[in-house]
């Protein structure tokens, strides 16, 4: 069966990015362009896993993050938090809220793959 | 990646107007922190992607910006007019850049960085990637370090929430797996009762032995996402500088449990006393669980094939000796356990005490030389499976087709005779897989598939055979296709109902090619049919499996050796003969009520199995026994019975060729001389079918 993934980030490019790697590596790919927009388009879809930006107006990746995981179909999907290394402390923080684990930017295709395999069953 | 490129472009035009805008705003209204936060993320933004879509040049200069205003959105540094001021050229400075010139002013670059750094706190010098966690370096970037194998055991103990991470442990588990050897065993002794169960924690952990080349910062990386999560204890349990050849250096079960502080050595030794198997008694007493012997039986058998491997490494000095020196040998060991057995049954005879101590002796030394020589004759297959990688290299460049040769089990061992009757036939099959099997590379594209075509070769021991697999995942058989070329041929009635797999084997039929252009690999009347009766000569049998679309695999299962072979010894009337042991399936006596028949059906548990009375296909006409026995065979997957008087037991039989005069007698593969003198004939099973069907 196809698995889906979301990918939440205000960059169009990002999104663009992510959404090409995976769609070539066999990935159904939803788009969203915030959190808010992000949970508005879990509501009754079927998502695999999600992969966030940190920074985004309007909801930012950690408070997402914490409304997913409070909503029972997506308590135990694997999320990927998108991270510049400047922040380690909202990799704790992401991760306290129950992030799966996460990339660090710049990344390339093959890396983004990488850690998908590693976190996707 | 053009079109990413452009989104990146037009992407970073906006933000650059909107950075702007914010600016201006900023300077009017120094203390708007969510103006702050639009710069912020408006260079945080066209770093990022400025570097996933190649524009370094971009994403480094922009790390500046971006790292005064994470300080200012810290409140660490103000805005300041001059702040504004430079942010402003740096924004101009980056379109440039983006337009595609702005290369040449690489001096306003170097003096807006030094304003920019000017701007920060003193001498706290950014920490780079180098201290940061970048799980993720592209393999380009790691040195090409060939290091040694080493066994590390590695404890994975998960906290209980684990999962609410969403994190899943069985692809870690995989990941492992891909890294090298490894065996994994679960430990389930923490479980609960069930009442007290949480469905949505983890009370399992893992003992994993891995042995690899890559080092122990290569298995931490596997668990980067889950290191706060879990207990993880990775320990070297055996590395190749600090090796010994001497195998009594590997750890005992006993020691290892007590090293890992599972087991207190007090226990240890009461259990040693009874010296019964040492993992039953740990466990029965309940001093450590099931797991925990598993695991680390598991860490023993590591250990020991690593050292194997090493010594074969340390050993492999060789001398050349003649081919026919060694058969000579092995003919000589061949008479001399004949006579062997005739000095035990001499021996036994005589009831005399020493001599058949004497006997038995000379029994243990005379097996000892025959597996030696046996051995002797023995090469790796893998020299075989080299010779392969250049012939595909260079058909596929002749074909402008796309294909890798991949191997496995290089190290299985095979008698000479074998390898080299065997090449032939390989040879065969590979070209018709590079041939008919792996599509031209655009085909492969349409199909959805990696354009580089794959055949694998993999060997590997399987009881007293050896499996050898040509895979390749090519277009595969098209049952249709060869069902109408076997009807054209004659090969199969129109109507005949026949399993797909039946009629995938049709093309082992003599007489079959299905190309239908004459290239210049295949298809010149050579068929699949002359492959097949070579591996039968050898006494193999080849079987192939196909999925249209998802390619082919043929498997050889070949015996070990030519010269000797463990056979099931039975009696007609006076005479003896000998069954091939590995296709012996069972022996039951034959039901008086079928004592009368030619041949017939027999019950075997609910199972018809054909059987044929072996006394009438050879014409022995003495009185029959009492009571039949039937040895029910396996052969090329059907179940045959046949019919003999009696069965004595098994059997090494040192195959004797049969000489000229016996041609007639095609059923006979071989003869061999009993510990009393007498012969023995060694039925060809497959022949007697072929005969009679």
């Amino acid at each position: 069966m196809t698995q889906t993934i979301m990918t939440v980030d205000d960059s169009a490019s990002v999104r663009q990015m992510v959404s090409f790697t995976l769609k070539r590596a066999g990935y159904e790919v939803v788009e969203a362009v915030d959190g808010k927009d992000g949970l508005r388009k879990l509501a009754g879809a079927k998502i695999n896993m999600i992969i966030t930006d940190l920074n985004m107006p309007n909801m930012d990746g950690i408070e997402m993050i914490r409304n997913v995981r409070a909503m029972a179909q997506y308590k135990f999907i694997p999320i990927i938090l998108l991270t510049t290394e400047s922040q380690d402390d909202k990799k704790k923080e992401g991760k306290k809220a129950g992030a799966t684990g996460w990339i660090i930017k710049p990344f390339k295709p093959e890396q983004l793959l990488a850690v998908v395999k590693k976190v996707l069953k | 990646m053009n079109g990413q490129e452009e989104a990146f472009k037009e992407e970073a035009y906006e933000l650059l107007t909107e950075l702007e805008t914010s600016l201006l705003e900023l300077e009017n209204n120094p203390h708007d922190m969510e103006q702050v936060g639009r710069v912020f993320r408006a260079m945080h933004t066209i770093k990022g992607s400025g570097a996933m879509f190649g524009f370094d040049a971009i994403a480094d200069f922009t790390h500046n910006v971006e790292t005064v205003f994470d300080l200012v959105r810290g409140g660490e540094i103000h805005v300041t007019k001059d702040l504004v001021n430079l942010t402003l050229s740096a924004r101009d400075h980056i379109k440039d850049l983006l337009d595609g010139h702005g290369k040449e002013d690489e001096s306003l670059e170097t003096e807006i960085i030094a304003s920019l750094q000017a701007l920060l706190p003193a001498p706290e010098p950014r920490e780079g990637t180098a201290a940061g966690v970048i799980p993720l370096d592209s393999p380009e970037e790691e040195p090409d370090v060939v290091s040694p194998l080493q066994t590390y055991m590695i404890r994975f103990c998960p906290a209980l929430d684990l999962f609410a991470t969403g994190t899943n442990p069985i692809p870690l588990l995989d990941e492992l797996r891909e890294m090298g050897e490894c065996s994994v065993t679960p430990h389930t002794e923490n479980l609960p009762m069930l009442e007290d169960i949480d469905p949505e924690a983890c009370y399992i952990f893992w003992d994993i032995i891995l042995t690899t080349d890559q080092g122990e910062n290569a298995i931490r990386d596997v668990f980067i996402f889950v290191e706060d999560e879990c207990d993880l204890f990775i320990d070297l349990i055996d590395n190749d500088e600090a090796f010994d050849v001497d195998e009594q250096n590997c750890d005992k079960l006993g020691e290892i449990l007590v090293k890992r502080g599972e087991l207190s050595g007090d226990s240890l030794d009461k259990a040693l006393e009874e010296q019964n198997l040492l993992g039953e008694i740990l466990v029965k007493e309940r001093a450590v669980s099931q797991a925990s012997v598993s695991s680390a039986l598991a860490e023993q058998a590591a250990v020991k094939k690593q050292i194997a491997r090493r010594r074969e490494a340390v050993q492999n000095t060789s001398i050349r000796v003649a081919a026919d020196k060694l058969d000579h040998l092995v003919d000589l060991v061949g008479e001399l356990v004949t006579v062997q057995a005739r000095l035990s049954q001499k021996a036994t005879m005589e009831s005399d005490p020493d001599l058949v101590s004497i006997a038995e002796e000379v029994e243990m030394l005379a097996s000892g030389l025959r597996d030696n020589a046996m051995s002797m004759r023995m090469l790796q297959i893998g020299t075989t499976f080299s010779t392969f990688k250049r012939l595909v290299r260079d058909l596929s460049n002749d074909l402008g087709k796309q294909m890798e040769l991949t191997t496995s089990g290089e190290e299985t061992e095979l008698d000479k005779t074998v390898i080299e009757k065997l090449k032939d036939p390989l040879v065969h099959i590979i070209r018709n897989s590079i041939d008919h099997g792996i599509e031209m590379p655009d085909v492969r594209k349409e199909a959805g598939k990696e354009e580089t075509g794959t055949i694998h070769l993999a060997a590997e021991h399987a009881g007293g055979n050896v499996l050898i697999r040509i895979a390749d995942n090519g277009k595969g058989l098209d049952p249709v296709v060869i069902r109408a070329k076997a009807v054209e041929k004659g090969l199969m009635a129109q109507d005949a109902d026949l399993s797909e797999k039946e009629i995938n084997n049709l093309v082992f039929a003599p007489g079959f090619s299905t190309a239908s252009e004459v290239t210049d690999l295949s298809g010149r009347g050579v068929g699949m049919d002359v492959v097949k009766r070579s591996i039968e000569e050898l006494g193999g049998s080849i079987d192939m499996e196909s999925q249209k679309g998802g390619g082919t695999t043929i498997t050889l299962k070949l015996p070990l050796t030519l010269a000797i072979i463990e056979g099931l010894l039975v009696t007609l009337g006076k005479g003896y003969f000998i069954f091939p042991l590995i296709s012996v399936e069972e022996c039951v006596e034959l039901p008086r009520d079928e004592a009368g028949k030619k041949s017939g059906l027999l019950n075997v548990r609910g199972e018809m199995v054909p059987y044929i009375r072996l006394r009438e296909e050879y014409g022995i006409d003495e009185t029959q026994p009492e009571l039949e026995h039937v040895v029910i065979m396996e052969t090329n997957e059907k179940r045959v019975g046949f019919v003999v008087d009696s069965v004595v037991g098994s059997q090494q039989a040192v195959i004797k060729k049969m000489g000229n005069a016996f041609r007639n007698a095609p059923d006979i593969s071989g003869a061999t001389i009993l510990g009393n003198g007498s012969v023995a004939l060694i039925v060809d099973v497959n022949k007697i079918l072929d005969l009679r069907f």
